[in-house]
């Protein structure tokens, strides 16, 4: 349970509270969507949906890694980890995200070398440490953690250690946001745009949002007043009858993004033809795959995968709340059979997907800050 | 997995210049400079770090809002546990975990 006062600025946001008030025609609709889970995660703790008028909605993207993996992936780096000279290495959030049979934990617990690492270059150091296995690193997340893979790659091949590999699921988000607004079943008026993929590929890659879409962007930071007023700067363009970039996270995002993450990246990596996502299935050039001149670091050319394709459990409707169609307490298995403790798809898992966040923090219905703020 | 950690640079590795200590309100660990090489930071530059990589140079001002952001996240205990557990510079272990008292980025 948080209040306004427990933030810094409080009278900021009850001005942009009221700001947003103000700005919002009242015979109009928005439907404003923010890309990031870690954006999600964050309007849900802080009960920012209190603080909006209620025809100014938020819709959750896509921007929740472990979310858009398909099963598929995950059967996949389990199968070829699974034989015993192998150790799986992974961040924690992937742990107990669910694949055909069980979780990388539930491997674990079925006698798998299974490491949870804190970063790609402790998968490096594993496989520096144990010479005698094969240290598999499963990568996933969008241009923040690409970078970090990419430079690890670069310096594997420089050491020559060659029992370490990457399994690349990466996945970068523009081609994302160009699907959801191919969507027929998608009307959107504007884009909350992720802040820390913002560090890497700056500003620009949004432009054709709003000048060919014409949907207004802006790049936010993760404060309850950050939020709120990229949420003001979008209404404002749109009051204005405008679409453009704009960045209100300067503290931390250049506009050009950082040129060594990039340039590790496009040493390493480059796009798929195309990549599964769940929910928004096949999207081109949507993922990054590792270069041929890394292929002896690349699970997937070293070694064969048996590129399983999977759906998902038939009554769970990820995809539908993957696209912004359904609210997750609209799921039929939102709180019954899929909790947080036993999830049953991947946006129960993360702090960052929408169904945990939504059990979290709506479902059980504590006070929400802006509740009181509102009083 | 999308939060990013302030911290202090404290040191620069004298063995290899990819990589310097940082002070996580206490917590020591080696991070990895690569992604900064255009502008390398120095020793009392702040930084935010993302899976063990510092991504940005923040001032001293952001880095204390951006770990009161966490705080009221939620998420700043994981983000603590998640510096120590980086384990990748070849001394971390000698390296202490608990900082100075009177540490105040958490306010």
């Amino acid at each position: 349970m948080k209040y306004v006062d427990e933030f810094r600025a409080p009278e900021l946001i009850r001005k942009a509270g009221k700001e947003i008030r103000r700005l919002a025609d009242s015979k109009r609709h928005y439907r404003i969507m923010e890309v990031c889970g870690g954006h999600t995660h964050a309007i849900y703790r802080f009960g920012l949906k209190d603080l909006l008028p209620e025809n100014v909605e938020l819709i959750h993207g896509p921007g929740c890694p472990v979310c858009v993996l398909p099963m598929g992936r995950i059967d996949d780096g389990l199968s070829l980890a699974s034989q015993s000279d192998f150790i799986f290495a992974a961040f924690g959030d992937m742990m107990r995200v669910p694949g055909t049979h069980g979780s990388p934990l539930e491997y674990k617990a079925r006698g798998m070398d299974v490491r949870i690492v804190y970063s790609p270059a402790d998968a490096l150091k594993l496989a520096r440490n144990n010479p005698e296995k094969h240290v598999m690193f499963f990568a996933i997340g969008f241009e923040t953690t690409a970078p970090s893979t990419a430079l690890t790659l670069m310096r594997a091949k420089m050491e020559g250690l060659h029992n370490f590999s990457v399994f690349c699921n990466h996945v970068t988000i523009i081609p994302a946001i160009r699907a959801i607004l191919d969507s027929p079943d998608m009307r959107l008026d504007g884009f909350v745009g992720p802040g820390h993929v913002s560090t890497v590929i700056g500003c620009r890659p949004y432009d054709w949002i709003a000048k060919d879409a014409g949907k207004p962007v802006v790049v936010s930071g993760f404060e309850p007043l950050d939020i709120l007023q990229s949420i003001v700067m979008l209404l404002r363009q749109l009051k204005n009858g405008e679409s453009k970039v704009e960045n209100q996270y300067k503290r931390v995002v250049p506009w050009e993004g950082n040129s060594a993450a990039l340039r590790a990246m496009a040493e390493t990596f480059e796009l798929r033809p195309y990549f599964e996502w769940r929910g928004l299935g096949f999207i081109s050039q949507s993922a990054l795959k590792i270069r041929p001149s890394y292929a002896e670091w690349d699970s997937e050319q070293r070694f064969t995968m048996p590129g399983v394709r999977v759906t998902d459990p038939k009554a769970a409707q990820c995809g539908e709340v993957l696209k912004g169609v359904l609210k997750p307490s609209q799921c039929k298995l939102f709180g019954r059979e899929c909790t947080p403790e036993q999830p049953v798809g991947a946006l129960m898992v993360s702090s960052e997907g929408s169904c945990a966040a939504y059990y979290n923090y709506e479902h059980r219905k504590p006070v929400s800050i802006a509740n009181a703020a509102a009083n | 997995m999308c939060l990013a950690i302030p911290g202090k640079i404290v040191e620069l590795d004298s063995h290899n210049s990819q990589l310097a200590i940082v002070d996580v309100v206490g917590v020591r660990r080696k991070v990895d400079l690569g992604l900064l090489q255009d502008s390398p930071p120095v020793p009392g530059d702040w930084v935010l770090i993302h899976v063990g990589f510092a991504m940005s140079k923040i001032s001293e001002a952001d880095a204390i809002d951006q770990m009161n952001t966490l705080t009221m996240l939620g998420e700043a205990q994981a983000a603590i546990e998640e510096v120590r557990g980086y384990g990748f510079g070849d001394d971390d272990d000698d390296l202490p975990l608990q900082g100075q008292p009177g540490q105040r980025l958490i306010q």
